[in-house]
């Protein structure tokens, strides 16, 4: 297969560490822009995370929303040109910590945008310290003896709470680790797109991702280590489709 | 045509301006004493007037990020709030100027610190004039004093936030939020079709057309010498708008020997203070700064060449008095009377401020 890159990733050099799936993720978001032909008509909303410089990659209108605020940011934008496409990309500090209240708010208001939520289980940009989403006993920066749940809470699965909000439309929940789940998260990505223009609800994307600098593992230790260990907790599939919670 | 003059609350003025001034989005969460306004919008229902768009966010940093968000993309958006409620906006108006986003954020201000009081105060003069968030940032900064510039203001400071691409705030308190008066309304404005934004607003994100560059709002450099270009670009503006842009009532200065400055609900009871002091014999004047940002440094600077003393009065513990001393850089005597707590000054304590404090006896 000769891979034809898309016009829609800028020729920027990608600031992630090699082996992140932030840049695998970027290129699907934009791959399916091209492939429904809608650039025109798209407005993305990057966050404060690794993927804060997303804008330089992308290569669509963006902006650049405070730590967490990109769902309001996205609101305000699709509220104001509702025709457009609008979508966020988040890493899981932004979405579930700090932007705990606008994620869950704009979920519930049922925002016709698409959400991308980069699960990587720990705060990459800032070195590797504990978010929300860490796995109970896991190492980081700021739990270096692994996560104690009862001194520090329990790894918060927002993206199954997220479903039973009535204003979501389709949530679930991907990797982008091997050709076979890119492709999965490829069709996930372009379903949702398809239904905010159908004007459906809130569609919301979860991709469990590898930070492998701050796992401190190769790419292909971290890869592993991630089915091992993140998948079980945070297990791939829809959890909702169509409306309705999958069982 | 026929004058439309109603009689209504400095809250309602305000909202009805923005419905008027063709404002696309409006954007807010309530606290007194400043809920009339989101209250009003709320039961006008503009979307069906105008096709604005009005929505009671989950919280004021919420609401100042949907600002930003359509901000961007060249649409007439704003947010109202309260002290409280005003400091969360804090880091969304950093973002705003730092992007160059032209938006409006009202502040009906209360009595502070903390949860602190629902009465009037002046007290986030200091936050408003000053930055407030982090990085050196201004805001243009309008003090209504009566209903009627409450609602005039909103068109003046969206014509000086898209002049300029930069944030302005009206900052008003809680009296004049509350007050009723009479107000001249102005005949409806229509709000700028999509295609307008696009072709008057290339810096908006309004979706990046086949072929050309993508626009991209961000408040990020990473590069320090790019960024500290952008930092003199930025200070650069506020040069240019402190030289262009000063707005200020002067009253009975020709002949005064004394001096009072003050704005908002002080002003108007300094008005009266002047009256009396005048009806007494004194040579007395008022100043009143409309715009805070930029700050009426000339005008009170020359005015110090020819008057014996000025007084300061302000509902806070004395920010806008240090102001007035740069201007004055000690050429003749500032003195400052002020109420704090939600206490409004009554013109005889001005009276009796101005008398022992600078007329003497
Ligand atoms: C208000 C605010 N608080 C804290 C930070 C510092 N900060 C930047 S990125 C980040 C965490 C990002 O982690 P995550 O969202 O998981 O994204 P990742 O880097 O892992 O992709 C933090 C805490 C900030 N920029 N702004
Ligand atoms: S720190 Fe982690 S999330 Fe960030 S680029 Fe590196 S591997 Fe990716």
């Amino acid at each position: 297969m000769v891979y034809k890159k898309t016009p829609l990733m800028t020729d920027k050099v990608l600031s992630y560490c090699p082996g992140c799936g932030h840049g695998t993720a970027h290129r699907i978001t934009m791959e399916v822009v091209e492939e429904m032909g809608i650039q025109e008509d798209v407005l993305g909303v990057a966050p404060v995370g690794c993927s804060v410089l997303a804008y330089e990659f992308m290569n669509v209108d963006m902006s650049e929303a405070a730590h967490g605020r990109a769902p309001a940011v996205a609101t305000g934008m699709k509220r104001l040109w509702p025709n457009k496409l609008v979508f966020t990309y988040q890493g899981d500090g932004d979405l579930a910590a700090i932007g705990t209240a606008e994620t869950i708010h704009a979920c519930n208001r049922g925002e016709n945008i698409t959400i991308i939520f980069i699960n990587n289980g720990i705060y990459g940009m800032t070195g590797g310290q504990m978010a929300p989403t860490t796995l109970e006993g896991m190492k980081s920066s700021t739990s270096p003896f692994g996560r104690e749940a009862d001194i520090m809470g329990h790894p918060l699965k927002i993206t199954e709470l997220i479903a039973q909000l009535p204003g979501v439309y389709s949530v679930s929940r991907h990797a982008v680790h091997k050709p076979a789940a890119v492709r999965k998260a490829k069709r996930a990505i372009r379903k949702a797109f398809e239904d905010q223009l159908a004007k459906k609800g809130t569609t919301f994307i979860e991709i469990v991702s590898n930070c492998n600098s701050g796992w401190k593992m190769t790419p292909v230790k971290s890869n592993e280590w991630m089915e091992e260990h993140m998948f079980p907790f945070y297990p791939l599939g829809d959890i909702k489709k169509d409306g309705k919670l999958v069982k | 045509m026929e004058k439309e003059i109603k009689l209504m609350k400095g809250n309602e003025a305000l909202a009805e301006a923005a419905i008027r001034e063709g404002v696309d989005g409006y954007f807010g969460y309530p606290i007194t004493p400043q809920s009339e306004v989101l209250e009003y919008l709320a039961a006008e229902r503009p979307w069906l007037r105008t096709g604005m768009v009005v929505l009671q966010a989950e919280s004021e940093v919420a609401a100042i990020n949907m600002v930003y968000g359509g901000a961007g993309t060249g649409k007439k958006v704003m947010t109202s709030s309260s002290s409280p409620g005003v400091s969360l906006k804090q880091e969304g108006i950093s973002y705003i100027a730092g992007a160059e986003l032209p938006a409006l954020i009202v502040n009906v201000m209360r009595a502070g610190p903390g949860l602190g009081a629902i009465q009037p105060a002046q007290a986030d003069y200091f936050q408003a004039t000053k930055g407030g968030g982090h990085g050196d940032y201004r805001l243009i900064t309008l003090a209504p004093s009566s209903v009627q510039e409450m609602y005039d203001f909103v068109h003046t400071a969206f014509e000086l936030a898209f002049k300029y691409r930069t944030p302005a705030m009206i900052l008003a308190d809680g009296a004049i939020g509350q007050m009723m008066e009479k107000v001249t309304l102005k005949p409806q404005k229509e709000r700028l079709a999509d295609d307008k934004i696009k072709e008057l607003y290339p810096w908006a994100t309004t979706g990046r057309k086949k072929d050309a560059e993508r626009t991209f709002i961000t408040s990020l450099d990473l590069d320090p010498e790019r960024f500290e270009r952008h930092n003199h670009a930025l200070q650069a503006k506020y040069k240019k708008i402190e030289e262009n842009e000063v707005i200020v009532e002067m009253l009975n200065v020709e002949d005064a020997e004394y001096i009072i400055v003050a704005f908002g609900t002080s002003a108007r009871v300094s008005f009266k203070a002047m009256d009396l002091l005048r009806e007494e014999g004194y040579k007395v004047g008022l100043v009143r700064p409309i715009t805070l940002w930029p700050f009426p440094k000339k005008e009170i600077s020359q005015l110090a060449e020819k008057v014996k003393g000025i007084l300061t009065v302000e509902m806070n513990a004395g920010q806008m008095v240090e102001d007035v001393r740069l201007a004055v850089n000690g050429r003749i005597p500032v003195e400052f009377y002020g109420r704090m707590g939600g206490m409004i000054p009554s013109p005889e304590e001005v009276v009796d401020a101005m008398k022992q404090k600078l007329i003497g006896g």
